[in-house]
């Protein structure tokens, strides 16, 4: 853990607001995340949390504070073109995992897989092929390599959706509540999966989850959101056990 | 009465409309034969009328060709932040459907060409070509019209078609670090055609039939298209009643041979990954304030 937090710095978030309207959402995040480091953010519907981590790879525009993902450097506010080009740059480096899956119905789910490295990194067809079957086998679905998404349960898309972020070759995954559209006997097989990413492969992964055990497992670092602000952070053991906060406490009993 | 009511609910609804379809046809065909039907003069004609077919066809394919991609223009431009696309889009479909398409037409065969007169007279420097290109054949004013106002109509049909992609397949799209043209080529557009290609196909049929405007624009005889071919021979022997009757005949027989094929083409386009009742295959989070 300590070693962890020695390594390289992959995300940084400095003074990151963000509001909707009238309605501020963000109200200043600062975090750091290690290489290899696995960090898991809670909170209550509404705190923010989703937001921080569409914030971090733009499908949100920050409106004030400073986002740093692999070495590349960027301020909220408005898009210039020179902007939007680092943008890219940024979200090559960032896969992203999101709630409803959000495959590509037309595309089987090798397809999937391939797409970003052939169409955004320009890979040749022969290896972007071999690089997907990879993946598909890291998470366990090399036999359903051509099948399309609306055969798969949401469970078996979820881990397609995985593998589609993880080909792009990532610096560090975010989840955004990824088994929370699953039915219960399908989280299971997702978590695992996300698990085996951080032991196997030693991916930095930020994971926005109310699944407790996951975190207890997995997590290095916990966050709790509480009204657009980090209320407290801490590794598992501490904030699962011994919260500081009466906020923190009531939240982890009711989703406990 | 019971009897018959029991008779006929064994023949099948669709024998029944067949017959009906029959009769219908039967009472034309008779009402022909006591108005004196010129035939001899019809089979003679039929010929020359259908050589305007080539005309008809080639002025829907133009201006179905032109239509589609204006109106992908149009739908892009009706779909960005950007104001000069979004001003512009507007402003083409606003007037494109808000004129007459017979107005339109003269816009383009007799207004264009005096544009370029006056030019020239105004500015004696220009190039004297200019009035010949101004100066557009009734055909090609007749496809860019046709095209022109469709493509406006059409833009609605676009625009809903790539609207139908749900968000989260944008977000998927811009997750990966596509750019907007890689996300458009490969990611919706693909998935929107399957929803903009059936009702386009019913553009093109009624645009089929509204090539027979292009006729008031006036043709020679060798190059008019099938209606105007019509009205030529019609008029000349004093034979308009066949004339028109052939002529709307072979509209008719047209537009019933591309709907067959529209809707075969619309039925496979329903299958595909859509499974059958599950309505959309990927529902998508509705963007806003995450949680």
């Amino acid at each position: 853990m300590s070693e962890r937090r020695n390594g390289e710095v992959v995300v940084r978030v400095e003074d990151l607001h963000k509001s909707f309207g009238h309605l501020e959402v963000l109200k200043g995040i600062d975090m750091q995340v290690h290489r290899g480091e696995v960090v898991v953010v809670f909170g209550r519907s509404g705190s923010g949390k989703s937001t921080l981590l569409r914030c971090i790879n733009f499908l949100e525009d920050p409106t004030k504070g400073v986002i740093e993902v692999a070495g590349i450097r960027l301020e909220g506010g408005t898009r210039t073109r020179h902007k939007r080009e680092l943008i890219r740059r940024l979200r090559i480096r960032t896969g992203m995992v999101f709630q409803q899956f959000n495959l590509f119905p037309h595309m089987t789910a090798l397809q999937n897989v391939m797409e970003g490295p052939i169409t955004v990194k320009g890979k040749p067809e022969a290896e972007a092929r071999g690089l997907a079957m990879h993946f598909l086998e890291a998470v366990g679905l090399a036999d359903k390599a051509d099948e399309y998404p609306i055969r798969l349960s949401g469970g078996q898309q979820q881990r397609v959706a995985i593998a589609r972020a993880l080909a792009m070759e990532p610096e560090v995954m975010l989840f955004d509540e990824p088994t929370s559209a699953l039915d219960p006997e399908l989280i299971g097989e997702v978590l695992e999966v996300m698990k085996s990413l951080s032991t196997e492969l030693h991916m930095t992964m930020i994971v926005v989850t109310h699944e407790m055990g996951f975190a207890r497992e997995v997590a290095h670092r916990m966050m709790f959101f509480h009204e657009g602000k980090i209320l407290e952070e801490g590794p598992p053991s501490e904030i699962l056990t011994n919260p500081r906060f009466p906020e923190t406490k009531r939240f982890i009993d009711a989703v406990l | 009465m019971d009897r018959l009511a029991l008779a006929s609910a064994r023949v099948p609804f669709n024998l029944k409309v067949g017959i009906v379809w029959f009769a219908v046809f039967l009472l034309i065909v008779f009402f022909f034969w006591i108005a004196a039907f010129d035939l001899p003069w019809m089979e003679e004609k039929a010929g020359y009328i259908l050589g305007g077919l080539r005309y008809t066809l080639l002025i829907s394919l133009g201006g179905i060709g032109l239509a589609i991609v204006l109106a992908l223009i149009g739908a892009l431009g009706r779909l960005s932040h950007h104001p000069i696309a979004y001003g512009v889009s507007g402003f083409y479909t606003s007037f494109f459907r808000g004129t007459p398409l017979i107005v339109q037409m003269f816009l383009w065969y007799l207004a264009l060409p005096q544009i370029g007169i006056n030019l020239l007279q105004k500015y004696p420097g220009l190039p004297a070509q200019l009035k010949d290109v101004l100066t557009l054949d009734a055909a090609i004013a007749g496809t860019l019209a046709l095209g022109f106002n469709y493509g406006a109509y059409m833009t609605e049909i676009f625009r809903a078609g790539i609207q139908s992609v749900g968000h989260g397949q944008s977000e998927a799209a811009d997750a990966l670090g596509m750019t907007y043209a890689q996300k458009m080529r490969r990611v919706i557009l693909p998935q929107a055609f399957r929803v903009i290609i059936p009702p386009t196909g019913n553009e093109f049929i009624a645009m089929m039939k509204d090539t027979a405007l292009v006729s008031i624009l006036g043709a020679t005889a060798t190059t008019a298209e099938m209606f105007r071919r019509a009205q030529l021979v019609g008029k000349a022997s004093f034979k308009n009643l066949e004339a028109y009757v052939l002529v709307a005949g072979m509209y008719w027989l047209l537009t019933a041979i591309f709907t067959f094929f529209q809707r075969r083409l619309e039925r496979r386009m329903s299958k595909g990954y859509v499974r059958a009742g599950a309505g959309a295959p990927m529902p998508s989070a509705p963007a806003g304030i995450g949680a």
